[in-house]
């Protein structure tokens, strides 16, 4: 496949996730954030936010699987989670956590597990999405293309 | 962990071509966050450092004070609270410090505010919100150029206090007593006891500002005292009291803000203190930490157990007043003076404390003293230093004692303000707190009464600052820990807290010079410690401010020796007589020459008269500044988030000494 083509399913597949609201504004900062100077950064936020996230929910998991369910800690489990994902732009991630961290106030077990199943399905969701579209960045970049600035005209 | 980043060359710090290469600092355990900030920072051109970790955060910034010129923080961090770091860097370094979250509660903006933050961010930062935070550093940097009338506001204060600010204990004091007021910058360097140095960096700087001079604060401290902390000390009402030539209303109203963040602050210290004292208690951790963490951690919640106040009731008044502190310490105390205390409290931690009589008090107070210094890394320091300065110490061999005592139904207001000191700098803080700030202080005074002021600051402010530190490390330090870390770094604040509650003292105290009032400051922070500093500090501290009470509390100098506790106790013992205004406090005083004594007798005797004292109050109060005292120390222990006094210690410490008594 031709570099033209790459770029343009990948604008195209990008502007789907902002669509779909996968991703908020916040990413497009990150994107611009990515210059000669600093070429992976993108990729390297998006990594660390794998990591972190995947831990979290580990934690979050073995938390809610007390029998006393410590709802402080997994309060603060989910503000973090909910300020990374935010940072980085995984809106639907962040907007399941807020759901969650309203249902710790409450001490609600049953609710809680739900939204942390809800907050876990989101996360791979866009990590799937995330590492598609870096695949395809990549692809650009090995056919010697650049990666296209998304316009967000919307 | 920490890396810099920074896209502007090397070390024009910026100022060249301010704001691009403007030197920030940025703080946040999620790597993320950290990583995406400092990316947008460098964005904006600045000059990038990030660490994920508080503590690194404050050794950072302490090894070099102008090593930077912005800080932005979490507001949570799991190996300190981002308020307290917050507080600290205001306090030690004045620099300007934005908070960072992902939650946008108000009530946590609010609590940004009064700690001093001059901006609250929300995640996810944009970049256009960064790229503006350099105004804050200018902000900051004006009013050194400014008239002072120019704004008494906080922020500006603190700045200013640095330079001017620092001043306020004791331009003419003692030369130890100026130890205390050493410059922020200078805070940790200048462990030596070199007194000259402490205003002098700042009094070069000053601009034309009012230099607090530590008659000058002591007479501030009178007219507040007089007015009492609450509605009637009104800056107009102050500046006639004071009857100054050349002092504005404007002077008064930005040092009485000061004044009244300090004394809120000692009482958070304190409380921290405590709990770091309990918490960590080198003497005795195990002791100090069932004991009084369980106290203090008790006391946090102010309207929490009291477990200690079972039996006096003035115990529990003074818990009210203490409670404000946030100091368990202050808990405990009173617990303590309820009698029969439990002995093992937080003060046995500190393993100084005699669990004689006082015990209970004692041990709150040596406790705090104790954990402080034991969570304080002056422990070590101080042990040393106390023996140094125990020589050194005029208070300590001159009883400089707290007049304290007497103050007691001043008490009310010393105390709220001894309070305050207490939670404001963790060393003076406690000792400062109110009434209690008295007694604590005395006892933190009286332990290290041995150490010179000026070693004592240096130790309190290394003290506080450590304590402070040690909080930070340990916990989240609420709010308290600024107060105790402020001791050291608070140059002019702490010293002015302490000096400012025992400026309320020290209307009566005419002998101890300014210097007792750094010493307070100092002691308090040693008291938290402990170590001898703390005793220097109280001394020092309470000197000034009990200058009413005759008795001087010098036991502080023979307290100090290791046995903070001990000495604690031999303040409070002081401090109660002085609020007794009775004997007692002369019965202190026979042991408590203790100055050169570090019979921990002293302290027991103290104590032991204390108890006797019918004054549970009283006693409370000393008990209770020293919990305030520790529980700054104690809070960083158990993170708790015991609110640092909310300002109103002083008057709340009032209360119960009043009532006590």
């Amino acid at each position: 496949m031709e570099v033209g083509q790459m770029q343009r399913r990948l604008v195209d597949y990008t502007k789907s996730l902002f669509m779909e609201g996968f991703l908020d504004a916040q990413f497009l900062q990150l994107q611009q954030l990515q210059d000669e100077s600093n070429p992976d950064f993108v990729v390297e936020v998006v990594s660390l936010f794998f990591d972190d996230s995947e831990k979290l929910l580990n934690d979050l998991t073995m938390a809610l699987d007390q029998p006393n369910v410590d709802f402080k800690k997994v309060d603060a489990h989910v503000h973090q989670l909910k300020g990374s994902s935010s940072s980085i732009g995984a809106q639907r991630v962040k907007n399941a956590c807020i759901a969650f961290r309203s249902f710790c106030e409450e001490q609600n077990i049953d609710a809680t597990l739900r939204c942390l199943q809800q907050v876990k399905q989101e996360y791979y969701l866009v990590k799937n999405k995330l590492e598609t579209m870096l695949r395809l960045e990549q692809q650009i970049v090995a056919a010697g293309g650049s990666i296209p600035m998304i316009e967000l005209g919307f | 962990m920490e890396e810099k980043m920074g896209g502007s060359n090397g070390e024009d710090s910026g100022e060249d071509r301010f704001p691009v290469g403007m030197r920030v600092l940025a703080v946040d355990d999620d790597p993320i966050c950290l990583k995406i900030l400092a990316n947008l920072l460098c964005k904006c051109q600045y000059q990038v450092t990030t660490t994920n970790q508080a503590i690194i955060a404050l050794k950072m910034l302490r090894g070099n004070k102008n090593r930077y010129d912005l800080v932005i923080s979490d507001v949570n961090m799991p190996d300190m609270d981002g308020f307290k770091l917050l507080e600290l860097v205001g306090l030690e370094m004045d620099l300007p410090v934005i908070m960072l979250s992902a939650h946008s509660d108000t009530k946590l903006v609010m609590k940004g505010i009064t700690h001093g933050a001059c901006d609250y961010l929300l995640k996810p930062v944009r970049i256009e919100e960064l790229k503006n935070i350099w105004q804050h550093v200018v902000r900051r940097k004006k009013p050194d150029s400014k008239d002072e009338l120019a704004a008494p506001n906080h922020d500006k204060a603190r700045g200013g206090t640095g330079e001017a600010g620092q001043t306020w204990v004791a331009c003419s004091s003692d030369q130890k007593v100026n130890k205390k007021r050493k410059d922020q910058s200078e805070d940790e360097e200048e462990e030596t006891e070199d007194n000259g140095h402490e205003n002098e960096d700042s009094s070069s700087q000053k601009k034309p500002r009012v230099v607090w001079s530590v008659d000058l604060h002591r007479k501030f401290v009178a007219a507040v005292n007089q007015l009492g902390l609450g509605d009637q000390a009104v800056p107009k009402k102050i500046l006639d009291l004071m009857n100054v030539e050349g002092l504005t209303r404007e002077n008064v109203a930005s040092h009485l803000q000061k004044y009244r963040l300090y004394l809120r602050r000692l009482s958070s210290v304190a409380t921290q203190q405590a709990n770091m004292v309990v918490a960590l208690g080198s003497r005795g951790p195990s002791h100090l930490r069932t004991g009084s963490l369980d106290g203090f951690g008790d006391f946090r919640s102010f309207t929490g157990p009291r477990r200690f106040s079972s039996a006096s009731l003035p115990s529990n008044q003074s818990r009210g007043a203490f409670g404000r502190l946030n100091s368990s310490a202050a808990l405990t105390l009173s617990g303590i003076s309820s009698g029969g205390i439990q002995p093992g409290n937080s003060v046995n931690g500190l393993g100084k404390i005699q669990p004689v009589v006082l015990p209970a008090n004692q041990n709150q107070n040596g406790a705090l003293f104790q954990g402080i210094t034991a969570s304080i890394e002056l422990n070590q320091l101080s042990q040393t230093k106390s023996t140094n300065h125990f020589g050194e110490y005029n208070c300590v061999n001159e009883r400089n004692v707290f007049r304290i005592s007497s103050s007691f139904p001043d008490a009310k207001v010393v105390v709220g303000s001894s309070s305050n000191s207490l939670s404001t700098a963790s060393g003076n803080a406690l000792v400062l707190q109110g009434n209690t700030q008295e007694v604590q202080c005395n006892a933190a005074f009286e332990n290290l009464p041995s150490f010179g002021m000026t070693s004592l600051n240096r130790e309190s402010n290394d003290l506080s600052v450590r304590g402070s530190s040690n909080c930070l490390e340990h916990g989240r330090c609420s709010e308290n820990w600024q107060g105790t870390v402020q001791l050291s770094n608070f140059p002019p604040s702490n010293e002015q807290l302490p000096s400012n509650n025992l400026q309320e003292s020290i209307p009566w105290r005419n002998s101890s010079p300014s210097n007792s009032r750094i010493a307070l400051s100092s002691m308090a922070s040693s008291a938290v410690f402990g170590d001898s500093r703390a005793d220097m500090l109280c001394k020092a501290g309470l000197n000034n401010s009990y200058s009413h009470v005759d008795s001087r509390v010098s036991a502080s100098g023979s307290m100090m020796d290791q046995n903070n506790a001990v000495i604690s106790n031999t303040n409070d013992v002081s401090l109660f007589s002085h609020l007794n205004g009775e004997a007692p406090f002369a019965v202190w005083h026979s042991e408590g020459d203790k100055s050169s004594s570090d019979t921990d007798l002293r302290s027991n005797d103290n104590f032991l008269f204390l108890q006797s004292k019918p004054q549970n109050g009283f006693s409370q109060n000393n008990f209770e500044s020293l919990e305030d005292i520790m529980s700054p120390v104690f809070k960083l222990e158990q993170n708790n988030e015991t609110a640092f006094m909310d300002g109103g210690l002083g008057f709340d410490v009032a209360y119960p000494l009043g009532s006590c008594m």
